[in-house]
């Protein structure tokens, strides 16, 4: 217990005598939190668009200033031509060109059917098909409430259960905090044994009658706390600047914080079995770990429409069943009944991982 | 003490070792001598358990190394060739630390490590990476003494290390010796050699000679010269063109010259002087250990 109890004070004091990593440690996560959360939107707001009205009657008139009042758009142009379209977008002026046709106020009224025809710049194919789903809205709006009919006649209302502002921040946080938890938790575990091997100081504990087990346990405790305020971190971040809603247990959301980081500690002691060096170690954990974690757990790209076989794979990322389990508890407030699955699927995971992690650790150099 | 048999490792195609065999007698200093890449880490290595032989066997105190793995762990002091420190902790906090991990306090042992830790005591709160080779180097061994190690192995303890603290560290050496302990201790260097009680000259995983640095200088086959001149390089050029020359090493700012017993000190200096060079000095000398080395290497 004595050796144990030095063991993990020498690691805090590895830990906290390299200043600079640890202010990547702690830095790193809040940048990443308020840059995801500031700058990678994808709702939208103040949008540049130009209007370009063939014939400017009543109805047309009502319906710009009606798109010019909203929050959404930035009317900045009036066109008087169709050649001016193509100029327009070539300039990179605006995003998008809602275009009026001739008769488009007379044939609203009398066949309640009238096209307008909406040109996007696809370049950037995310903005333009969130541009034309508002303003196709918008229109729809307009319809209804000026002519008092339904056109056409079916009206379709979405309601966005759990985030019915469609803010992109409810997704992040937990992707942010996935993928900060996986790589502080893997990236400086696994650094941190590789660095003993390369220093020669690993050739000395083996020596030493130091317990396989005693190393593990001595490595992997500072790193999960260091973690897990990482977490507390993040999760006063979404919650106090980006108002996330926190509307399921605290206890259960650590509790699966706790299982998650254990699993990522692991992982990361299993890649320093395999590397010799500290770059080696981050290189496997980067290309092993982070990509997988960020492409295939749901976090940027959703799963179910990437091909099936990836849809495979993605079963065997930690970081996929941890952003369900966040979201669960912290967006829909469910209790662990709802998320008893993926926890499951999690600590087999963990305990898989945990059992090669321990047949792999060598007693001796090779 | 220590008894190696028949010892053979290989990595892939390269053989680091090949049936290498040798016996340390309890308390003796004894030296592994030869140069880089001749397999002394390796077989530092399989004594340590840290790796295992492919062939033969060896046992520590009559323990076997594969077998009593955990029991030779506890009673082996062992200096890799890196002195592996933790460079961010402070001297103090190495050496406790590696004390703990031994299972025992610095205060309980600090009397076999007082005289080299005196040395250290004033940079004590100093980090281990700002402290000099020289300073490393007892750091190091200090932690491999700290534990009571019946054993010490220490695998080139004095490469990068400067020549005023490489003697200290031998008289420390010599000192440890008198308390009983058994030493394997291996270098490049061959004036260490003179110093150890018995020393086995190693090279391509092999042991060319194993005997006391006196009776392997004394079983030097050849006449040995020593040549001075001022144009040493010449003189080392000329002499390898000496029809009764058997070999011709450079010394520092002198020759070594080998021949075989009909050859006189006025034959060297006819030669010499026929090919321009002057002021010579010859005198027959003793042989050392690295004239051997030499001699056998080729």
């Amino acid at each position: 217990m004595k050796t144990f109890a030095a063991f993990v004070r020498k690691e805090f004091k590895h830990i906290f005598r390299d200043r600079k990593t640890l202010i990547i440690l702690f830095g790193m996560p809040i940048v990443m939190v308020i840059m995801f959360g500031f700058a990678i939107r994808t709702e939208i707001s103040n949008s540049r668009i130009a209007i370009l009205d063939h014939a400017k009657d009543a109805h047309s008139q009502k319906l710009k200033g009606k798109i010019a009042a909203s929050e959404y758009f930035n009317v900045v142009a009036e066109l008087n031509s169709e050649e001016e379209i193509g100029e327009i977008f070539k300039r990179g002026d605006v995003k998008l060109v809602l275009v009026f046709p001739q008769e488009f106020g007379k044939d609203l009224v009398n066949t309640k059917h009238s096209p307008i025809q909406i040109i996007t710049d696809a370049s950037d194919p995310n903005t333009a098909n969130i541009l034309s789903s508002y303003l196709q809205a918008t229109f729809q709006s307009y319809v209804n409430e000026e002519l008092h009919l339904q056109a056409p006649n079916l009206n379709i209302t979405t309601r966005m259960m759990f985030n019915p502002e469609n803010k992109s921040v409810y997704m992040f946080v937990p992707g942010v905090m996935t993928i900060i938890l996986m790589l502080v938790s893997a990236l400086m575990t696994s650094i941190t044994v590789a660095k003993e091997k390369e220093i020669g100081t690993m050739e000395i504990l083996l020596v030493s009658p130091l317990k396989p087990f005693v190393i593990i346990l001595g490595k992997i405790i500072p790193y999960l706390v260091l973690a897990l305020i990482i977490a507390c971190t993040i999760l006063l971040l979404g919650l106090y600047v980006f108002d996330m809603p926190m509307n399921g247990s605290y206890y259960l959301l650590f509790g699966e914080i706790f299982l998650f980081v254990l699993c990522a500690l692991v992982l990361g002691l299993l890649i320093s079995t395999v590397a010799n060096s500290q770059q080696t170690a981050m290189l496997i954990s980067m290309m092993a770990l982070m990509l997988p974690s960020i492409l295939l757990s749901g976090f940027i790209f959703p799963i179910s429409s990437m091909p099936i076989p990836l849809q495979v794979i993605s079963n065997a990322i930690p970081a996929k069943w941890f952003i369900i389990v966040i979201k669960n508890i912290m967006l829909k407030g469910t209790g662990f009944e709802a998320i008893a699955f993926e926890t499951g699927v999690l600590v087999f995971i963990t305990c898989l991982l945990t059992l090669i992690a321990i047949k792999k650790f060598k007693i001796r150099l090779e | 003490m220590i008894e190696v048999h028949n010892i053979s490792k290989s990595y892939g195609s390269v053989q680091a070792l090949k049936e290498l065999s040798f016996k340390v007698e309890e308390g003796q200093l004894y030296g592994l001598i030869g140069p880089d890449g001749a397999g002394k880490t390796t077989l530092f290595r399989i004594l340590t358990t840290l790796l295992l032989a492919d062939s033969g066997e060896a046992t520590m105190d009559g323990l076997d190394v594969k077998k009593n793995y955990k029991k030779i762990r506890k009673m082996v002091g062992y200096m890799p060739e890196r002195f592996s420190l933790y460079m961010d902790l402070t001297v103090e906090e190495n050496l406790n630390f590696f004390a703990t991990v031994f299972q025992t306090t610095v205060e309980e042992n600090y009397h076999l490590i007082h005289d080299i830790y005196q040395m250290l005591e004033p940079f004590k709160k100093r980090k281990a990476g700002d402290l000099s080779g020289g300073m490393k180097q007892k750091l190091a061994l200090s932690c491999a003494l700290i534990h009571k190690p019946r054993i010490l192995l220490l695998d080139e303890p004095t490469t990068g290390v400067d020549p005023v603290s490489r003697k200290e560290f031998w008289e420390m050496l010599k000192k440890l010796q008198q308390s009983g302990l058994t030493t394997l201790v291996s270098t490049p260097f061959l004036d260490e050699a003179e110093l150890c009680d018995e020393v086995a000259l190693v090279q391509n995983g092999q042991i060319l000679k194993v005997d006391s640095p006196h009776n392997i200088a004394m079983a030097y086959p050849h006449r040995l010269w020593q040549v001075k001149s001022g144009a040493n390089y010449k003189t080392l050029k000329i002499l390898k063109e000496f029809d009764h020359k058997i070999s011709a090493f450079a010394f520092g700012n002198v020759v070594h010259l080998a021949t075989n017993s009909e050859v006189s000190e006025e034959m060297i200096e006819v030669h010499l002087k026929q090919n321009g060079v002057e002021h010579i000095q010859i005198k027959p000398i003793q042989a050392g250990i690295e004239d051997v080395f030499m001699d056998l290497m080729q």
